[in-house]
């Protein structure tokens, strides 16, 4: 990697944000709300299972998983050092963030691939 | 940083006026700020449900049924309403930002913000259209 890598992470979040702000409220709301209350009839069991182990919507799962989880490290480091006003210990916030995201990436990665 | 102490030889400590912890509840702004800054803890809450949702898939009918009931406990409600209210006001923030980030220039002329914050909205309402279209057929 490049000696400063606030670019790359810069960019990381900003593809993080444009794909939760496009994909998460239409997914918060059929998959969180609308699908568990009843209000409309999801997919059945065997037409889910079948859409999502297919090679594309699995691709689809990583990037929507993991960018945003990056989205969110960059965004909620700089919060914590902001609301507490952070001169010191900066550093290990920033490892713990992208040290998440990571691990959340590596989760995601295995469960989609484990997905039978 | 070097706070309380001379960043020179002959010049006095710098001074830093305190700011109490609650600093961002004292203007609209602000509050404002921090809000938009921290929906992307439901941003990190929904990643982690997607991925259990996902896990939950390979434990046959059985397993996700259950994940799917639990789903539809106050709990999960509430948090659920809450992240859709969180991303909602992140879409909107963050393509209201695009035309500051994204300068286009058609020939000689430039495309104007509220075009490029406008064709993000309706991106945004074709993909969502695309996803119901797909988990809606039956």
């Amino acid at each position: 990697m490049a000696k400063n890598p606030t670019p790359f992470l810069w960019t990381l979040f900003g593809a993080g944000g444009m794909v939760s702000a496009l994909l998460f409220p239409i997914h918060i709301f059929l998959l969180g709300l609308a699908f568990p209350l009843g209000w409309l009839e999801g997919p059945d069991y065997e037409s889910l299972h079948a859409l999502v182990t297919h090679p594309a919507t699995r691709l689809y799962l990583l990037v929507f998983i993991s960018l945003p989880l990056f989205h969110w490290a960059h965004r909620f480091r700089y919060t914590v050092y902001d609301l507490f006003q952070l001169k010191q210990g900066t550093q290990v916030i920033a490892v713990v963030c992208y040290g998440a995201a990571l691990i959340g990436t590596f989760a995601a990665a295995y469960t989609l691939w484990k997905l039978a | 940083m070097n706070d309380g102490v001379h960043d020179s030889a002959d010049r006095p400590p710098m001074y830093r006026r305190p700011m109490p912890l609650w600093w961002w509840l004292q203007n609209g702004a602000y509050f404002r700020f921090v809000v938009r800054e921290l929906t992307s803890v439901f941003v990190g809450f929904f990643v982690v449900l997607s991925i259990l949702q996902v896990r939950a898939l390979g434990q046959g009918a059985e397993g996700y049924a259950w994940f799917v009931e639990r789903l539809g406990t106050p709990v999960f409600v509430v948090l659920n309403s809450v992240a859709l209210i969180a991303v909602l006001y992140h879409a909107i923030t963050w393509f209201n930002l695009t035309p500051t980030i994204a300068v286009i220039r058609i020939g000689e002329k430039r495309v104007p913000g509220w075009a490029i914050a406008g064709a993000h909205y309706v991106g945004c309402a074709v993909l969502s259209g695309v996803v119901a279209w797909i988990l809606l057929r039956n």
